[in-house]
C-alpha cells in the first residue's frame, strides 16, 4: 500500500472509531446499501413504466424506435461471431497447457456477475478485464490490450455464460474496499473535460434524452450489458474501450485502461445495480 | 466436383463477357440439378446495381414502371439507430410474387438488394441495410407481372458508409 | 475452418422460417482505411437456398447490405429434420455453402 493510502487508512480508521455506534451515523460514512436502493429508486421514479431489469438495455428502454430495431436484430444478432470467437479463445490452451478455467471459479462459467470484486489481499479492486490478463500473465503469456478485439470476445463469452444472473458485487468488511468504492462514487459525480461533463450528467441527469444524434442510456444497469457490440463500432468493445472513448468523448484526457480510478468506477456502477440481471454481451447503437 | 451449373450455357458467355467472372465460383456450390427457377431474373443484376438513382435502377432490374400499393408493407425504423445496419423488412399480401427488391434513393447506388421468390415461398423478406443519409427506402414487389410499391422516409444521423 | 454461414430453419407446421447470419466484411469500396487508402469492394453478390433440390430463395446482394449479412424468409414446405442447403459467391470468386436442418 502506498503512504498516501495508508494515511488514508488510518483516517478512515479513525472515523470509523469516532462513530463507532451504528445508530449514530454521521451523514458521510460511506453507505453503499443506502446509495444502491437510492440510485435504483432515482430511476425507477424517473421511468416507472420501465421494468427494473430492463434498464441493463440501456437507450432501447428509453426509446420505442429503437427498442424495435434492437429486438430485430436480437433475433439474430450480429455479435454472434465475437461470441464464437470468445468461446474458442476461452478454451484454446496457453503454451503450458493450462487453460483459463484454470484461473477462475467454476472453470469461469457463469461468474461475471461477480467482478469486479475487491481482493484483500492485493488491496485493490480487481474486474474481469484485469483478471483475464493477470491469468494470461500467471501462465506466460503476453497480455492483450484491453480495447481490442480479444479481450473484446473472451469477456463477451464470460458475460454471456452469465446471461440472466444478477448482478452480485460485494464489499468486503475492509475499509480498503470502502474507500475503492467511494473513489468510484466520486469519479462518477465528477465533472472534468472541455465540455465539462460528469458520467452522472449524461447518464442520471439526462437519460432517454438526446446527446446529438444518440440517446442516453440511464445509469442504472449500464455495466450489466458489457462488453458491447456497437454498431458504431461494427464490432464487440470492452468496458475500457468504452471508459477511454467516453473521457476523449467529453474533451478529457481519458486514464488507461484499468486504471485505479476505471476500476473503482466499475466497482461503483455494479454494485449499485446489484439485483438486475447480466444482459452481456449487450448490443448498442 | 463436377455438377451441373445452376445457369444455362448461353448466360454464363453473357456474364464471361460482362466481366463476371466472380459468379462462375457458384460451380463451386454442390447444388445437384439445376432448379427450374419461376423468377424471370435468376441471374445476378449486375447492371442494376450499377445505377446511381432509384428510377434508373428499378428500369434496368425490371423495365417497367411501379404504382404505390398499400398491399405492400414497409417496416423500416423512423430513425436509424446507426446508418451501418438498418433492419428493414416487407411483406405483402400480393399474391405471384416472384421479386421483392429494396432501393435506398440516396446511397451511391440505390439498388441495395433483390430477393427472388420462387413459387412456394412467402412474400416477404427481412434484412439490415446501409443507409448513406437520411432518404427514402423503397420497397418493390413484382407480382403478376406488375410492379408495385412502398416508400418510407428513413432518418439517418451517423451515416453507414463508415465516414 | 468453421463456415461463415450461421442458419436458423424452423418449421411452423406448414411454413419453414429461415433466418440466416454470414460472417462477411460487405466492404461498399466507398470507404478508406486509416492510411487513406481505399478499401476494395469485397461482397457477396449471390445467395442461395435450397430444399429438397428445389431453390427456395435467392438474394441478389450489392454492397449496401450491411457487414455481417442477415437475412429472414419463409417457405411453404419442410419438416422437422429436412435439410437446408445454402450458398453464396462474393466478387472476388470466394465461396462458402453449408447445410442446415431444420428445427
Amino acid at each position: 500500500m502506498t503512504t498516501r493510502s495508508a494515511i488514508r487508512f488510518a483516517l478512515l480508521a479513525l472515523a470509523a472509531l469516532a462513530f463507532a455506534e451504528p445508530s449514530a451515523r454521521a451523514a458521510d460514512t460511506p453507505d453503499p446499501v443506502a446509495d444502491a436502493k437510492a440510485f435504483q429508486k432515482f430511476f425507477t421514479q424517473k421511468f416507472p413504466k420501465v421494468k427494473l431489469e430492463d434498464f441493463v438495455n440501456g437507450p432501447y428502454s428509453m426509446n420505442e424506435d429503437m427498442h424495435r430495431q434492437w429486438e430485430e436484430k436480437e433475433q439474430f444478432p450480429p455479435y454472434e461471431f465475437a461470441l464464437e470467437a470468445g468461446k474458442d479463445m476461452f478454451s484454446k490452451p496457453f503454451k503450458n497447457g493450462k487453460t483459463y478455467a484454470d484461473c477462475f471459479p467454476n472453470g469461469g462459467i457463469g461468474i461475471r456477475q461477480n467482478y469486479p470484486y475487491f481482493d484483500e489481499k492485493e488491496g485493490e479492486v480487481v474486474t474481469l478485464e484485469l483478471a483475464l490478463n493477470r491469468c494470461r500473465e500467471a501462465n506466460g503469456e503476453a497480455p492483450v490490450s484491453y480495447v481490442k478485439d480479444e479481450m473484446a470476445s473472451l469477456t463477451a463469452y464470460m458475460a454471456y455464460t452469465s446471461r440472466g444472473k444478477p448482478m452480485d458485487i460485494k464489499i468486503p468488511n475492509d475499509l480498503r474496499a470502502l474507500e475503492a468504492y467511494e473513489n468510484g462514487k466520486r469519479y462518477f459525480y465528477t465533472r472534468r473535460g472541455q465540455l465539462n461533463f460528469s458520467c452522472a450528467t449524461c447518464h442520471v441527469q439526462s437519460p432517454g434524452e438526446r446527446i446529438r444524434a444518440e440517446i442516453l442510456a440511464p445509469a442504472l444497469g449500464i455495466m450489466n450489458a458489457m462488453p458491447i457490440y456497437r454498431s458504431e463500432w461494427s464490432g464487440m468493445g470492452t468496458t475500457s474501450r468504452r471508459f477511454t472513448t467516453c473521457n476523449s468523448q467529453i474533451r478529457g484526457v481519458p486514464l488507461n485502461p484499468q486504471d485505479e480510478e476505471y476500476r473503482d468506477l466499475e466497482y461503483y456502477l455494479s454494485y449499485v445495480s446489484n439485483g438486475l440481471p447480466i444482459s452481456g454481451p449487450g448490443a448498442r447503437p | 466436383m463436377t455438377l451441373a451449373h445452376p445457369f444455362s450455357a448461353t448466360r454464363r458467355l453473357i456474364l464471361q463477357s460482362a466481366g463476371s467472372v466472380a459468379l462462375l465460383g457458384l460451380g463451386g456450390l454442390s447444388f445437384g440439378p439445376a432448379p427450374a427457377l419461376a423468377a424471370a431474373n435468376d441471374k445476378y443484376p449486375e447492371d442494376a446495381f450499377k445505377q446511381k438513382s432509384d428510377a434508373d435502377a428499378i428500369k434496368v432490374l425490371y423495365g417497367k414502371t411501379h404504382e404505390a400499393s398499400d398491399k405492400v408493407k414497409l417496416d423500416a425504423p423512423e430513425i436509424a439507430e446507426n446508418g451501418a445496419v438498418v433492419p428493414i423488412s416487407v411483406t405483402t399480401t400480393l399474391t405471384d410474387v416472384i421479386s421483392i427488391s429494396f432501393f435506398v434513393s440516396e446511397n451511391p447506388n440505390a439498388l441495395a438488394a433483390s430477393y427472388q421468390i420462387p413459387a412456394g415461398t412467402v412474400p416477404s423478406v427481412a434484412n439490415r441495410l446501409k443507409m448513406a443519409k437520411t432518404c427514402n427506402v423503397t420497397a418493390i414487389v413484382e407480382s403478376g407481372g406488375k410492379l408495385y410499391s412502398a416508400v418510407k422516409e428513413v432518418k439517418v444521423t451517423v451515416g453507414g458508409c463508415g465516414g | 475452418m468453421a463456415s461463415t454461414i450461421r442458419v436458423r430453419a424452423i418449421s411452423n407446421g406448414d411454413t419453414t422460417e429461415v433466418q440466416a447470419l454470414i460472417q462477411h466484411p460487405m466492404d461498399s469500396g466507398f470507404v478508406k482505411d486509416a492510411q487513406g487508402q481505399v478499401i476494395p469492394a469485397h461482397f457477396i453478390q449471390q445467395l442461395t437456398f435450397e430444399h429438397g433440390g428445389k431453390t427456395v430463395f435467392v438474394a441478389d446482394w450489392g454492397p449496401a447490405v450491411s457487414k455481417d449479412p442477415y437475412v429472414k424468409f419463409a417457405f411453404k414446405g419442410g419438416n422437422k429434420g429436412d435439410e437446408i442447403k445454402i450458398g453464396w459467391v462474393d466478387n472476388k470468386g470466394a465461396s462458402d455453402a453449408t447445410t442446415a436442418k431444420i428445427q
